[in-house]
């Protein structure tokens, strides 16, 4: 597939420009323009009019069985063009957007990889890959919401995002692992075909949902999408309007029809969509600031598309994607036309909009199309599919469910239409004073208002060329679903859609005039605060535990993990039995010669009073040990331990030649026979359970086969290191990887100590 | 540190930089520097490559190279290589873990699972067969990242014990 070339395209300039070309963001921007119609053309000459939609499979770790896959079917050629298209416009406004802005390199390099991952997740055609690609536009998205860094409010609000969406991708991931489980595949022909069911099914759908109502900010997780319009205008209206939270949508429509049959299913879908729906358009009436109610409609749109996506009606489906693109075209003029206002005359206050009229006559138009777009006003195309999402719900034979989404939906529709006449009233009436000079350069006007103007005539033709439109969106509908054939006509006659659409429009119409311009504004929202709230405390409460189980006392850490441990293999052995008093002395006296002098030096170490000693008897412990290994047949750990003891009885003595000679009195909150009590107990319990391990295996060694292989599998006669470095590499790749990390700790401990001396000698000299 | 005997009590210390006034002598000095550590080294190159085959290994070869910085260390000087004293035992510590987990995932590439190992044999003029384990890359990077382990520990608990410890706000 060659849009997958244009998808590494756009990775490999996104990160050229944003770490190579900082200087020269224009090129970058260039390139990337460049690249989008590189795309646009790949997935049309590829995708559209053949009969079998292409595919490709990206080998990455196949032998973890993790390939990548895709698929560019007629859903994935819309949903590409959409994001490729959409890229195009709003590179090219963004150029004009950030004239002047320093930021614009990071921009480019940024936006340009969310566009590659964004087309990844809708080429994806199974799960695992959507996933990986899903995850890319969360980071992307984190990145851009938080474009201007110096802002602790952007800040916040991208850590929100991220935590939101990164949880749903988590959700993702577990879906993906149940799937593959359970029903052995997570591509999404084959679950069509499957239709799964079972417990570990629906537990894989409740994962599915939540990660795409987190994307698709869904109740109750609608909260995150607002407090995004932080970042810049071109961002807000590429990744949230357009793209990124349509990921949710898409991933619903790949997965509707597999797990669309389930009641479960579809209440979930229906009720998170309404109550959405609900929420957004109420909270879209009341917003002061354009972005913001255009935010909150967006949040509305996107429960909507939650109903029509995931209720598992063909028709709905149709009507669903339908909608998509409808809203991908409105709500990306609306956002740029706010933008280029705010860029303009650096207002966007709902009640101040009106001064744009005589200024940019052109762009106020273009928004009240969109608006009217947005309301379903015929002759436009919003009107179009919002018709045949009416019809799809009242022809949908799904019962109760469908009837509470008809009511939802025509619920959503008032509201929406009533934030809808409250712009368009904001748009059209007197202004209040005529607004100031313009600051853009002629070319910069013209790149700002040109994908306005755009998106406003396609709104318009696509509704009047309805009829074609339709027929253009069948195959993407029928890649989703091989039933979900329709069509769409401007003009359905009156029927009850349209009566219901009519009631709709007076009655919205009548709301959003009457509702004041200048809103009583709220803080931030009862989502935000909950997030908030739930994230405070879970960092109190972390800080909490660790502050009660971490004490920062050597001796009682020692004790814990003495007592924990004792009394773990005690209880073994009380279950087990004690292992025969014959085992302890089955070996050479040699031996046991050299085990009692090493029990010696070990009592020996803990009684002397001088630390110096003590780390030389110490010392002597570990050499006896080594003594062991070597009469047991182990010269690999005899050298190691050799090599180990003389190097910390030299770091000890570095150490102790500047501490007092003397050991410091035990402090005395345990008295000394509870602490040679704890000593006893687990110099006793552990060799007699090492040695009940040994007398209770039943399964063979590993050993035996280690040995066999050695040589063939892994080149090497030493099995023993053969195990280090080869059978059992992953447990040495983690004990150098703890190795790597004390050292760190041992250093920085080091230099906090170091710093803290240095800090306090200063003090004292003063 | 409030302790009245504690400075005079302290064993080897005095204000002396070094440690090791007791060790510390011209032949002594010439024996590790001119030979024990080059032979050390050897013997450590020599270990590390035998491991695959006979007892030793990049644990052993690592601990064996970390003594030879410990004598380097008790004759008086800072550990060094060929003159030059490391300055940054860290990045070795980062290239040992790079090399060994480079080791572990390169399979993965290959179409094979991790950490599986490769043999090439190869025939050398005058050597005869010579055969070559992709394991002992991972080896390798055990055995830098004990090296660095042990210079880490030498240099933050050796040269700068005076301050560490701080003897001098106490005199």
């Amino acid at each position: 597939m060659a849009l997958l070339v244009a998808v590494l395209g756009l990775f490999l300039v996104g990160v050229a420009t944003a770490v190579g070309l900082r200087r020269r963001p224009l090129v970058g921007a260039f390139a990337g323009l460049a690249v989008f119609l590189a795309g646009v053309a790949a997935t049309v000459v590829e995708g559209v009019g053949v009969d079998e939609a292409p595919t490709a499979t990206v080998k990455w770790l196949s032998a973890l069985g993790l390939d990548l896959h895709f698929s560019l079917d007629g859903f994935g050629v819309l949903m590409s063009l959409i994001v490729l298209v959409l890229g195009f416009a709003v590179l090219t406004y963004a150029i004009a957007y950030f004239e002047h802005d320093e930021t614009f390199a990071r921009f480019v390099g940024v936006f340009l990889a969310f566009a590659g991952s964004m087309t990844g997740v809708v080429i994806a055609s199974d799960l695992f890959t959507m996933f990986v690609f899903w995850e890319l536009t969360s980071i992307c998205s984190f990145l851009l919401i938080g474009l201007n860094d110096k802002s602790e409010s952007a800040r916040q609000a991208a850590v929100r995002a991220l935590l939101t969406t990164g949880a749903g991708g988590l959700c993702l991931l577990g879906a993906v692992a149940l799937l593959q489980v359970d029903v052995g595949t997570t591509r999404f022909t084959d679950l069509v075909a499957l239709q799964p069911t079972g417990t570990l099914v629906d537990a894989a759908i409740v994962l599915i949902l939540l990660g795409a109502f987190t994307k698709s900010a869904q109740f109750p997780f609608h909260f995150w999408l607002p407090g995004a319009m932080a970042a810049p205008t071109p961002v807000s209206a590429y990744l949230h309007s357009a793209t990124m939270v349509k990921a949710g949508i898409v991933l619903l429509a790949r997965t509707s029809p597999a797990f669309g049959e389930s009641a479960f299913w579809q209440w979930w879908v229906v009720i998170a969509g309404c109550v959405t729906m609900l929420i957004g358009g109420w909270r879209a009436l009341r917003q002061n600031d354009a972005k913001l109610l255009l935010a909150h409609s967006t949040v509305s749109q996107l429960g909507l598309l939650t109903v029509l996506v995931g209720i598992g009606s063909p028709l709905a489906l149709y009507a669903g994607v339908a909608h998509l693109l409808a809203h991908a075209v409105f709500k990306v003029g609306l956002f740029l036309g706010v933008g280029v206002v705010d860029h303009e005359l650096e207002t966007r206050e709902v009640s101040r909009l009106a001064e744009a009229r005589t200024r940019l006559p052109l762009v106020t138009a273009s928004l009240v199309v969109a608006t009217l777009s947005m309301a379903g006003i015929i002759p436009f195309f919003g009107f179009v599919t919002k018709e045949k999402a009416l019809v799809a719900l009242l022809e949908a034979d799904l019962g109760n469910v469908a009837t509470i989404a008809l009511v939802g939906v025509v619920a959503g529709s008032v509201l929406s239409v009533a934030y809808s006449a409250r712009l368009l009233r904001a748009l059209v009436r007197r202004p209040l004073k005529v607004a100031a000079e313009h600051h853009t350069s002629r070319v910069g006007a013209i790149l700002l208002a040109r994908p306005v103007v755009e998106a406003a005539g396609f709104s318009l033709a696509f509704g009047l060329f309805a009829s074609f439109v339709g027929k253009v969106l069948v195959a993407p509908a029928l890649s989703l679903d091989a039933d979900a054939k329709g069509k769409l006509v401007l003009w359905p006659g009156i029927d009850d859609a349209l009566l219901i659409s009519a009631v709709v429009i007076i009655v919205g119409s009548f709301i959003g005039w009457r509702a004041p311009l200048t809103a009583t504004r709220t803080g931030g929202t009862r989502g935000e605060r909950t997030f908030d709230r739930i994230y405070d405390s879970t960092l109190g409460f972390a800080k909490r535990i660790t502050a009660a189980t971490q004490t920062g006392s050597l001796p009682m850490y020692v004790a814990v993990t003495a007592v924990v441990a004792t009394a773990a293999m005690l209880s073994g052995l009380l279950l087990d039995g004690f292992p025969s008093a014959a085992s302890f002395v089955d070996d050479s006296p040699m031996t046991v010669l050299v085990a009692l002098l090493v029990a010696v030096f070990a009592v020996a170490t803990v009684v002397v009073p001088l630390r110096f000693t003590a780390a030389l008897l110490l010392g002597g412990v570990g050499y006896g040990i080594a003594v062991l290994f070597v009469m047991r047949g182990a010269p690999d750990l005899a050298l190691t331990q050799l090599l180990v003891e003389t190097l910390t009885i030299v770091i000890f003595l570095l150490a102790l030649r500047v501490m007092p000679r003397r050991f410091a009195p035990a402090s005395q909150w345990v008295p000394k026979w509870a602490r040679a009590a704890v000593a006893a107990a687990i110099g006793v319990v552990v060799p007699c359970f090492a040695l009940l391990v040994r007398e209770s295996r039943e399964a063979p060694s590993v050993a035996a086969d280690y040995l066999t292989r050695s040589v063939d599998e892994a080149g090497g006669a030493n099995v023993v290191n053969v195990i280090l470095v080869d059978f059992r590499g992953f447990d040495t790749m983690g004990e150098i990887t703890v190795l790597a990390i004390a050292a760190l700790g041992v250093v920085n401990l080091v230099r906090v100590a170091e710093r803290q001396r240095r800090a306090k000698s200063a003090g004292s000299a003063k | 540190m409030t302790s009245p005997e504690h400075p005079k009590d302290v064993s080897n210390s005095g204000g002396a930089r070094n440690p090791s006034d007791i060790v510390r002598s011209a032949i002594f000095d010439e024996l590790v520097d001119r030979w024990l550590s080059k032979v050390a080294v050897l013997v450590a190159i020599y270990v590390t490559f035998r491991g695959h085959n006979a007892p030793g290994g990049g644990f052993a070869g690592g601990l064996i190279v970390g003594g030879v910085f410990v004598l380097q260390y008790l004759t008086g000087r800072e550990p060094h290589v060929r003159f030059r004293t490391i300055l940054h035992p860290t990045r070795l510590l980062g290239f040992g873990l790079l090399l060994a987990l480079g080791t572990t995932v390169t399979p993965l590439f290959v179409g094979a699972t991790p950490l599986e190992s490769h043999i090439w044999k190869l025939d050398v003029p005058l050597i005869g067969e010579v055969k070559i384990v992709s394991s002992m890359f991972f080896d390798l990077g055990v055995f830098f990242v004990v090296v660095a382990v042990v210079l880490m520990i030498l240099l933050s608990l050796g040269t700068r014990q005076s301050t560490v410890f701080g003897d001098e706000d106490i005199a």
